[in-house]
């Protein structure tokens, strides 16, 4: 018996007929010749999210990102430029291919400021705009026009101060790729949390199973039932895990989750630290006092609930915004190098405390959400072992699991679309 | 430098006394659960006391000795969860799974 209402189709994922209910096949996480083709038609073709516009304060502010995920060595420079719209450019030299921006390892990111950019190699010189302004010894080269030697440039949009890059010249606009959910979230005033929390590791996972891991709440009281209190925790257990909402908008998706924890009904239900600094996994249980939260834009909390605790917006393909009741909010990124290993990030943006005992709060809802992070990627490297035995290979997924199976199908989709016609494409673009 | 004079009980564990995320989190992965058990027990009665004091002053301009002991508050709350959940340092099943701190905002 659910205790929130399901579509009149019956359930969630029924609602999505191209769905289908059928276990699904996770060949797609370990066939290294799938993952070479996810490269390909996947993460040279989507808007990847860079970071925000904070990260670029000034004219000549930039930030260097690796982009193994579409293949190696991939590198982008996005820079703030004078007329303070936001560039970006592959971060290579034209004269012979030097990476243009690093400092001691190449394959390391770095961030600065500066007026142009100049090659450590032979000192050719980029303008912020990304033009070639200066050779060294110019009148040694060959009919040598500057104007056709400018840095590529790589497609850089921004949506509510969110940085994305494609490296797609011919890909359609961001707000049209992010389509109706993002739409939905306008407004929001993202711009007011910049107080940032960034973590990072290697996982040895396949990119997808990480992202399954944080797209459904359905583990929630198994796995994490030590970090409640006893009593709490035996009734999550009992109740199990039910979505408020969930809509899909191929290729993204979201799900709205209670969470009654924020501030709990009862303290006996929390741990003693957190009633002190009356925080925890859902973030302060104070709102900041900021405009904007009062009346939240009409994508957040689609089910109207009472208890909504967060909602959980994963952006194809490897983005994902958690937008909490409490007024903060958290992204992931996803970056795969191999078929089996990707790099994990978790943001977290608090609007700037005030005193000690909201930075203390923000504190532990930090700390805390690095020990929940720690549960969640710890199965995924028992997971990738065991699927890759290919001893089972389909697996079914419940209701509640309904994003996961949105995931892998789009996934297949783009890889797939791309066997059939983008291959094609480019074998005769080249022949061309 | 020391704790301010009101927070001497809390200064025998002053090498918790640490102003990033990476350094509080290594500390109590080298700490034993009876070293931690102590530093909890002793300092978070006191942890209300702490912030009411530390609440005297803009948080972006802390004198020194209120610095080090938000500081040592901010590793009572990593040292919590060992102590209230875990009954161990690590998070339980993590093997060699790690999560690094590469940004925070440090008082």
């Amino acid at each position: 018996m659910p205790h929130f209402p399901k579509p009149a189709a019956g359930s969630w994922t029924e609602n999505y007929p191209e769905l289908g209910t059928a276990p699904v096949d996770y060949t797609d996480s370990i066939d290294p010749a799938f993952f070479e083709a996810e490269r390909e038609a996947i993460f040279k073709r989507t808007w990847l999210n860079v970071g925000r516009v904070e990260r670029l304060p000034r004219v000549g502010s930039y930030f260097t990102k690796e982009l193994p995920s579409a293949g190696p060595g991939f590198s982008v420079v996005v820079v703030k430029t004078r007329d303070g719209s936001i560039k970006a450019f592959h971060n290579m030299c034209r004269h012979r291919g030097n990476k243009l921006v690093w400092n001691d390892y190449p394959h390391e990111e770095t961030t600065g400021t500066c007026r142009q950019f100049t090659c450590k190699y032979h000192a050719w010189r980029y303008s912020l705009d990304g033009e070639l302004t200066f050779v060294q010894q110019e009148e040694e080269f060959f009919d040598l026009d500057k104007r056709e030697f400018g840095l590529k440039p790589v497609r850089c949009e921004v949506w509510e101060g969110f940085i994305f890059v494609n490296l797609d010249p011919n890909a359609q606009p961001l707000a049209e790729y992010l389509g109706p959910l993002a739409k939905g979230l306008e407004g929001y005033p993202f711009h007011e949390m910049t107080d940032v929390y960034y973590y990072k590791a290697q996982v040895g996972s396949n990119w997808k199973l990480f992202i399954d891991a944080f797209a459904e709440f359905y583990h929630a009281p198994v796995l994490h039932q030590k970090q409640a209190v006893k009593e709490e925790a035996d009734k999550l257990l009992g109740f199990g895990f039910e979505g408020l909402h969930y809509e899909l908008q191929h290729p993204h998706a979201m799900i709205s989750s209670w969470g009654g924890m924020s501030p709990p009904k009862d303290l006996g239900m929390v741990k003693p630290i957190e009633r002190v600094l009356r925080s925890g996994l859902f973030g302060p249980w104070e709102r900041p006092d900021i405009d904007g939260l009062d009346r939240l834009p009409p994508g957040l909390n689609p089910a109207h609930a009472k208890q909504w605790g967060v909602d959980s917006f994963h952006f194809f393909p490897n983005w994902m915004l958690l937008i909490w009741a409490p007024g903060w909010y958290l992204t992931y990124h996803y970056w795969p190098t191999d078929v089996d290993k990707h790099i994990f990030e978790g943001t977290m943006y608090f609007v700037p405390p005030r005193n000690a005992r909201e930075r203390l709060a923000q504190e532990l809802a930090a700390v805390t959400f690095k020990e929940y992070a720690l549960q969640d990627s710890n199965t995924l490297e028992a997971t990738q072992t065991m699927i890759g035995t290919k001893v089972v290979r389909d697996f079914p997924l419940c209701d509640q699991e309904i994003l996961l199976r949105a995931l892998h199908k789009v996934a297949g989709d783009y890889v797939n679309e791309y066997r059939n016609n983008g291959a094609k494409e480019a074998r005769n673009g080249a022949a061309v | 430098m020391g704790l301010p004079s009101e927070f001497s009980d809390l200064e025998r564990f002053s090498d918790w006394i640490l102003p990033t995320e990476p350094d509080r989190y290594a500390k109590r992965l080298a700490s034993s659960m009876a070293e931690m058990q102590d530093f909890y027990d002793t300092a978070f009665p006191r942890l209300e006391d702490a912030i009411t004091y530390l609440d005297k002053f803009p948080l972006n301009d802390l004198p020194d000795d209120a610095r080090e002991l938000m500081h040592l508050m901010q590793s009572l709350v990593n040292v919590s969860f060992p102590v209230e959940v875990w009954k161990q340092p690590k998070v339980p099943d993590s093997g060699a799974t790690y999560l690094d701190c590469i940004q925070e905002p440090v008082v």
